[in-house]
C-alpha cells in the first residue's frame, strides 16, 4: 500500500492557473454564444468528455473496484475531488431511498476570483463539474443526474451539487454471428 | 515469456493487439480472431460467475493449457487486458495494471487526438508499449 501513496503524488500546479484558464474559457464562450443557456450546455458537454477520460486516470491511480452502492460511489467522488481539485466536499442530504445525495462545498476553486454580472444570473458557471461527474460515472456503468442546487456565486452560503442515481447500465453483449 | 496481448474496451472493440513471440498463427483474420477471443472471454466470465459456489468477487482471472497461460485483467471502466504467456510466468496482474496506468492512461487516454471507443493507433503508444513489455523480466524466453 505504501507504494500507492507515492504514486498518488503527481505533478502539482498552482490552482490559480486552473482557475484563470477556466475563467478564460467561460468568458470566451460567453462571447461566442449569444445565449447563456447554450454556454451552460457546452460547459456541461466539455465536462462530460473530460469525465470519460478522467475516470481512467482515477481508476489507474486508485485501482478501485466497482461500487456496490451509491454510498461507496459518493466516497469515491469525494476522494476524486480531493485528488483533482484539492477540495473536500461534504456528503449530505441523503434521500431516504439512498439513491440521491448532495456534495456541499465551502469553497469552489473554479470560482475563486469570480463575480457574476447581473445579466448572467442564469449562467451555471461551474457546470463543467456536473458534466465531469456524469461522464465519469457513465464509464463505470452508472447513469446519474447531476445539477447545482446552491451556488455561492448566486449568494447562497455554500455550493451544493445534487447527484441522483438513475440506473445501472448493462454490460455489453458481444455481437452475434450472422 | 510473453506471447501476445489484446486490449478490449467494454463494448468488445479491439483497442490494440500486440504480438512478440508468437510461433503459431490462428489462420483467421485478426478481426475474426479478436471477435472469437472476446466472445470466449465474455462467455467464460459469465460462466465462472454463474457456477461459482461462493461470491466470485474478481471472477475469471486466467486459464492454463500445457503450453501457454491466458491472463485476464478487467478494470472498472470495462477495459480488458488479455495477455498470453508461457505457463511459468507469475505476477501478470501487477504487470497488466502497471501497463494500464503507465502506458494506456499516459499515452492513449491523455492523447487528445484519440477518440474514445476507437482503436489506439498512436505510434508513440506503440513504441512505449513495446519498450515496456520488452523491459519486463517476464519478456525473455524461458526454457521449459
Amino acid at each position: 500500500m505504501s507504494r500507492q501513496n507515492t504514486r498518488l503524488d503527481t505533478k502539482k500546479v498552482n490552482s490559480e492557473l486552473l482557475t484563470l484558464t477556466y475563467g478564460a474559457l467561460v468568458s470566451q464562450m460567453l462571447r461566442d454564444f449569444e445565449n447563456v443557456e447554450d454556454v451552460n450546455k457546452q460547459l456541461e458537454r466539455i465536462g462530460y468528455n473530460m469525465g470519460m477520460r478522467l475516470i481512467e486516470d482515477f481508476l489507474s491511480r486508485t485501482s478501485s473496484p466497482r461500487c456496490l452502492d451509491m454510498r461507496e460511489t459518493a466516497d469515491k467522488i469525494q476522494l476524486a475531488f480531493r485528488m483533482y481539485l484539492n477540495v473536500q466536499p461534504t456528503i449530505s442530504n441523503w434521500a431516504a431511498a439512498g439513491d440521491e445525495f448532495s456534495l456541499v462545498f465551502d469553497n469552489n476553486p473554479l470560482t475563486e476570483f469570480v463575480e457574476l454580472p447581473q445579466d448572467y444570473q442564469q449562467l451555471r458557471y461551474s457546470a463543467i463539474i456536473c458534466g465531469c461527474i456524469r461522464g465519469a460515472l457513465e464509464m463505470v456503468q452508472l447513469e446519474v443526474q447531476c445539477r447545482f442546487t446552491q451556488d455561492q456565486l448566486k449568494g447562497d452560503a455554500s455550493t451544493e451539487i445534487r447527484v441522483k442515481f438513475i440506473r445501472r447500465l448493462e454490460d455489453a453483449v458481444p455481437a452475434g454471428e450472422d | 515469456m510473453i506471447y501476445n496481448l489484446y486490449i478490449f474496451d467494454k463494448y468488445g472493440t479491439l483497442m490494440y493487439y500486440g504480438e512478440w513471440n508468437r510461433l503459431k498463427q490462428s489462420g483467421i483474420t485478426k478481426d475474426e480472431e479478436a471477435k472469437l477471443m472476446y466472445g470466449m472471454l465474455f462467455s467464460l466470465k459469465s460462466f465462472v460467475n454463474k457456477i461459482s459456489p461462493i461470491d466470485p468477487k474478481e471472477g475469471f482471472l486466467f486459464y492454463k493449457t500445457n503450453k501457454y497461460a491466458l491472463h485476464y485483467v478487467e478494470v472498472s471502466s470495462g477495459l480488458k487486458f488479455v495477455l498470453n504467456t508461457d505457463t511459468t510466468a507469475t505476477g501478470i496482474k501487477d504487470f497488466l495494471l502497471q501497463l494500464y496506468s503507465k502506458i494506456w492512461v499516459e499515452y492513449v487516454v491523455r492523447n487528445p487526438l484519440w477518440t474514445i471507443g476507437t482503436p489506439a493507433t498512436s505510434d508513440l503508444f506503440k513504441t512505449k508499449l513495446d519498450e515496456f513489455v520488452r523491459a519486463s523480466p517476464l519478456f525473455g524466453p524461458k526454457i521449459i
